[in-house]
Formats: structure tokens, C-alpha cells, sequence
């Protein structure tokens, strides 16, 4: 008898809510209604204004003949830029360099991270501190990174060449020399990044099937058999989206290079980015600058369409 | 067929131990370089100039002070400090406000849209977009403003987040805000209420992460920070560009800079790690 009651009251108690709560009420429904919109829109309206808007903006510039010297009146001279950009030394050298840097950084990466990485696959006693280790690289700022190694490779009093000594080599001009300092520089990308490379094969590592192991160790495979022939051939989608993430950060260097060398010697190291940094803001040639980053972001955009694909046909 | 541990011989014990030994060694050659320029750049910081320059090095000295005391009295180094934590802390909480909930709808949703717009932004050249930022925060009267130097730092966040956070949601159940539901949560109550909550590890990766690629960065703040708003990596950057360079002063510089990110990173290292390989490895 009780419940009853209880029920019949029920009615007019909720009629009470919901007309004293009915504006909150109204306003959540239309917040879940539109939430596909209302969620992502600040992110995308960010995007927008941050990335698209000066992305569209630069294409824009770079079909006009601003700089310094034109000051407020810009004219309109359609792909006059491009053109001028594919007359110039400057620019090849500069795609040259990235290339040099890149590919050289990177190789290098891969192979000693992942080989890396196949060594320390196992557990044991200060696997933490050694990971540890590995990250301090990767997380310590990139500018003072670059000074410092800007005193190992000081010819006279640096780390760099009291080494080669020890080891009995010819002294270097590191940094001052044209012919050494992208290999330079590369090194100290390397001692950056390899461990991101080891970092992710590791984990590649700890999620692949455990059964092919087992079945090699079963048919008598030596250690360097089964990495050969299991282990790497498993890590083949890891290790490749690994390069190509590291292909597209090392593209973009720009911290370590313009701190030690500005792109110097002369243009011997001025990268793609360093040479539009300079058009940018030493020589304020705003219209060929943004040519050059128009052609810097159709590398990198290159690469990343390639990390797509990769992603969808490894399923990544 | 295994021996029992009663019958392994001392000859065996014996070779296992030089393995395990020599494996060790090998670990610590390899982590030596990785480690060793970090404390070179420690020790050089509470060296004199004579002690930086000495050649061959110098290894056992003893420390001073006054490398970091000229960083602070002379340089205002404690301006510069405040300036970056500012910047980071402000762009990180900025881009986590605007990232939860946009990452939270491109996985729920499938917006994939978005989602490529996010991975080009994140992995676009910096230098792309630092141009037209100076030119029209320059039209505005913006460059030097800590909203202008933020705003250019939560474009390096933000992407960032939402990247982390789609992958991390992508893992957790629906059923969570199913059955919320079921209980009259609306969406954005369940959202706020029952998700958040339970995100903590991969908030906790993405805040790291988005904090120290702003405390680190570098270009952003070489043009659009000249003086008021200058932060640590621009300062030590100028350390330089004087005829003579203080190299003691540098590395002190160096080291004020580097610390908080290390501590940020032993303290959290599971998340960085995360974070960093995220998106290369599934899961």
C-alpha cells in the first residue's frame, strides 16, 4: 500500500524540478545537441586563425614583391619569386644541405638506435636509470644543448679536438670549416635523437607476438639468427615510421644550427629553414622568404602525406 | 635437459658471471656518451673561466659559486625564469581547456577532418608560420605580448594534447559513458564527470610533453620576445652574441635552464616516454 502512494506522488514532485530547473535544463540539451560542433570548435577556430590563416597569408605574400626596400606599397608580381628562388645558388645549396644533414643524422640514428635498442631488450637491474639516461637528451633544451657543444668543438681549447689528440688524429676546425660542420652538426643531432629511435623500438619490441620467438628457439636459431630473421623483419613497420617522424623533425632543425652556426661558414650550413629564416629577418625580403617557405612546407607536407599512407597501409 | 642448480658446475656459474659482466659493461659504454656532455656542462657551471679554457680539461677542481651568482645579480636571470614559466604554464593550460574536449569528440566521432588538420599542424616547420606571426602581430602591435608569445607556443601544445588524448580515449571503453547515460548523465556531464577523472595518466603524458617543448623552445620566442616578455632560451642565446663569451656564465645559464626539465622528466618519466613515442607504436 505503502509504494503506491509513493508512486502516485511521484508525478507532480518531478513536475517541480523540472519547471524550476528548466533553463539549466534547456541549455545542456542544446550543448549535447551540437556537442560535435562545440567541442572541437575553439580547437579548430585556434587552427584556423594560428595555422591556415598564415599559411594562406604567406602563399599571398609570396606572389608579391614586399621587402624592406618597397616599405608600405606592395605590388602584385604573380610567380616572379619562384622563379627568381629557382635562379638562385643559395636556395640549391640550401635544399642540398637539408638533404646532406638530414639523411646523414638519421641513417645514423636508426642504425644505432635500433641497435641499441636490441641490446637492452631484456630486463635487468637499472633498466629505469639507463631509459632515464636515454631521455636526458631528448628533453634538455636544445639552445643551451648547442653552446655547449659549441665549446666541445672550439678548435682550440675544446673537448673535440683534445680527443681526436688522445686518439692520435689531426686536429679539426669543427664548426669553422666548411667540409666538417654538417657532420658537426649531425652529431650533435644524433646524440639528440638516437635515443627517440631506441625509445620506440623498445616498445615495438615489447608488443610483438611472443610465438615466433619461441618457435626459433625451437628449431636451434642462434641469437643473431633470430634478429636477423625474426626480429627485424617483425619490426619493419615500427622502425620505418620511426624514420620517417625522425626524416620530418630533422627536416625542421632549426635550434642547434642557427644557435652554433647561424649557417655559417659562408651559406655551409644554411638549411632550408635557416635560409628562410634569414630572408625573413635579417634581410626582411618578406615576398622571396615566403616563396622559400612555400617550398619548405610542400617538403615537409611530402612527408607527411607519406606518414599517412604508411599509416594506412601498415595499419599503424 | 637441465641440471639441477646443485649440479652446475663452478666452471658454468662462472662463465654466466663474466657474460652478465661484460653485458653490463657494454650497457654502460653505451650510456656514457648519452650522459656525459650533460655532466660536463654541470661541472664547467661552478668552474672559473681559467678552469673552462684549461687544456687538457681540468677534472678535479674545486667548485664555485660565482658563475650563477653573475647569472642572477647581472643578467636578471630570475626575470627570464618567471617570464618562461609563465609562457609554459599558461600555454599548457590554455591548449589542455581546448584540447580535452576537441580530442574527446574527434574520437567519439570519428572527426577525421580534424584529425589530419591536428597532424599537420604538429608536424609542420615552425619557421612556416613564424613569418606571417610577425608580420601581422607586428600590424596589431602584439610582438613583445605574452598573449601573442603564448598563443605561438599553444600552436606546439595543442596539436600535441589533442594528438595524446584522441589515442588515449580511443583506448577507454565506451561503455563508461554509455552507461552514464543510461542514468541521465548528458554528454558533457559524463565527459567532465566520469572520462576526465579516469585520464589522468594520459593528461599527466600530455602536460609533461607540452610544458617542455615550451620551456624549450626556441624559435617562437627569438621573434615574436625582444625584451619584456624574453624567456631562458633567448637569454642564454644572447650570452653569446657578446665579442667575448663568459663560458662559465653559460653553462650556469645552461644549467638553470636544463634542471627543471630534467626533474620534470625523472619525475615522470613512464609519460614522457609515453608521449614521445605515441603515435609511432600502437597502443
Amino acid at each position: 500500500m505503502k509504494e503506491v502512494r509513493l508512486i502516485k506522488a511521484a508525478p507532480a514532485f518531478t513536475e517541480v524540478i523540472t519547471l524550476s530547473a528548466k533553463k539549466p535544463f534547456r541549455v545542456n540539451q542544446l550543448i549535447e545537441k551540437n556537442i560535435k560542433w562545440l567541442f572541437p570548435l575553439p580547437t579548430g577556430l585556434f587552427i584556423f586563425l594560428m595555422m591556415i590563416f598564415p599559411v594562406l597569408y604567406t602563399f599571398y605574400v609570396s606572389l608579391t614583391d614586399w621587402d624592406m626596400i618597397s616599405g608600405g606599397r606592395i605590388s602584385f608580381i604573380g610567380l616572379d619569386n619562384y622563379v627568381n628562388l629557382l635562379k638562385e645558388p643559395r636556395f640549391f645549396n640550401s635544399i642540398k644541405l637539408t638533404l646532406y644533414f638530414t639523411i646523414m643524422a638519421v641513417g645514423i640514428e636508426v642504425v644505432l638506435g635500433v641497435a641499441i635498442a636490441l641490446i637492452l631488450n631484456r630486463d635487468f637491474r637499472g633498466k629505469n636509470l639507463v631509459k632515464l639516461i636515454l631521455l636526458l637528451p631528448m628533453v634538455a633544451t636544445p639552445v643551451a644543448i648547442g653552446l655547449a657543444w659549441t665549446l666541445f668543438y672550439e678548435p682550440t681549447i675544446g673537448l673535440g679536438n683534445y680527443a681526436l689528440k688522445l686518439l692520435g688524429l689531426p686536429a679539426s676546425q669543427w664548426l669553422g670549416s666548411s667540409k666538417m660542420v654538417i657532420p658537426s652538426l649531425a652529431l650533435v643531432d644524433i646524440w639528440e635523437w638516437t635515443p627517440m629511435i631506441t625509445l620506440i623500438v623498445l616498445a615495438g619490441l615489447a608488443s610483438l607476438p611472443q610465438e615466433a620467438f619461441e618457435a626459433a628457439l625451437v628449431d636451434g636459431a642462434t641469437p643473431l639468427q633470430i634478429i636477423r630473421d625474426v626480429t627485424l623483419p617483425l619490426l619493419r613497420p615500427t622502425i620505418l615510421i620511426a624514420l620517417v617522424l625522425r626524416c620530418i623533425d630533422a627536416l625542421k632543425t632549426f635550434d642547434i644550427i642557427y644557435v652554433m652556426t647561424t649557417g655559417g661558414p659562408g651559406f655551409a650550413s644554411e638549411t632550408l629553414n635557416i635560409y628562410a629564416y634569414n630572408l625573413s629577418f635579417n634581410y626582411f625580403r618578406f615576398g622571396a622568404a615566403s616563396a622559400a617557405l612555400v617550398a619548405l612546407f610542400t617538403l615537409v607536407l611530402a612527408c607527411n602525406l607519406l606518414v599517412l599512407w604508411m599509416r594506412k597501409t601498415y595499419e599503424l | 635437459m637441465k641440471k639441477r642448480w646443485d649440479q652446475v658446475g663452478w666452471n658454468e656459474v662462472k662463465r654466466i658471471k663474466w657474460k652478465e659482466i661484460g653485458w653490463y659493461l657494454l650497457v654502460i659504454m653505451i650510456t656514457i656518451p648519452f650522459i656525459f656532455p650533460l655532466i660536463w656542462i654541470i661541472a664547467a657551471a661552478f668552474k672559473t673561466q681559467a678552469q673552462i679554457v684549461a687544456s687538457p680539461p681540468i677534472w678535479i677542481f674545486k667548485p664555485t659559486l660565482n658563475n650563477f651568482k653573475s647569472v642572477f645579480m647581472e643578467q636578471d636571470f630570475a626575470r627570464f625564469l618567471w617570464n618562461s614559466s609563465v609562457v609554459a604554464v599558461a600555454s599548457t593550460v590554455l591548449s589542455l581547456l581546448l584540447g580535452l574536449p576537441a580530442a574527446y569528440s574527434i574520437s567519439r566521432y570519428k572527426q577525421q577532418t580534424l584529425g589530419v588538420f591536428i597532424l599537420v599542424a604538429r608536424l609542420m616547420p615552425g619557421i612556416s608560420f613564424l613569418m606571417p606571426w610577425y608580420i601581422l602581430f607586428s600590424k596589431i602591435r602584439m610582438v613583445d605580448t605574452f598573449s601573442a608569445l603564448i598563443a605561438s607556443h599553444m600552436l606546439v601544445a595543442l596539436p600535441l594534447i589533442v594528438w595524446i588524448m584522441i589515442n588515449y580515449f580511443d583506448g577507454l571503453p565506451r561503455e563508461l559513458e554509455e552507461s552514464a547515460r543510461v542514468d541521465g548523465c548528458s554528454i558533457q556531464t559524463a565527459f567532465l564527470r566520469i572520462l576526465l577523472p579516469i585520464s589522468g595518466p594520459g593528461i599527466i603524458t600530455a602536460t609533461t610533453l607540452s610544458f617542455l617543448f615550451s620551456w624549450n623552445n626556441f624559435m617562437f620566442s627569438l621573434v615574436l620576445s625582444t625584451h619584456r616578455t624574453k624567456t631562458l632560451p633567448i637569454a642564454i642565446y644572447n650570452f653569446v652574441s657578446y665579442a667575448e663569451v663568459s663560458w662559465g656564465n653559460v653553462m650556469a645559464a645552461a644549467v638553470v635552464i636544463i634542471t627543471p626539465a630534467i626533474i620534470l622528466t625523472m619525475i615522470f618519466q613512464r609519460y614522457v616516454i609515453k608521449g614521445l613515442t605515441v603515435g609511432a607504436v600502437k597502443g
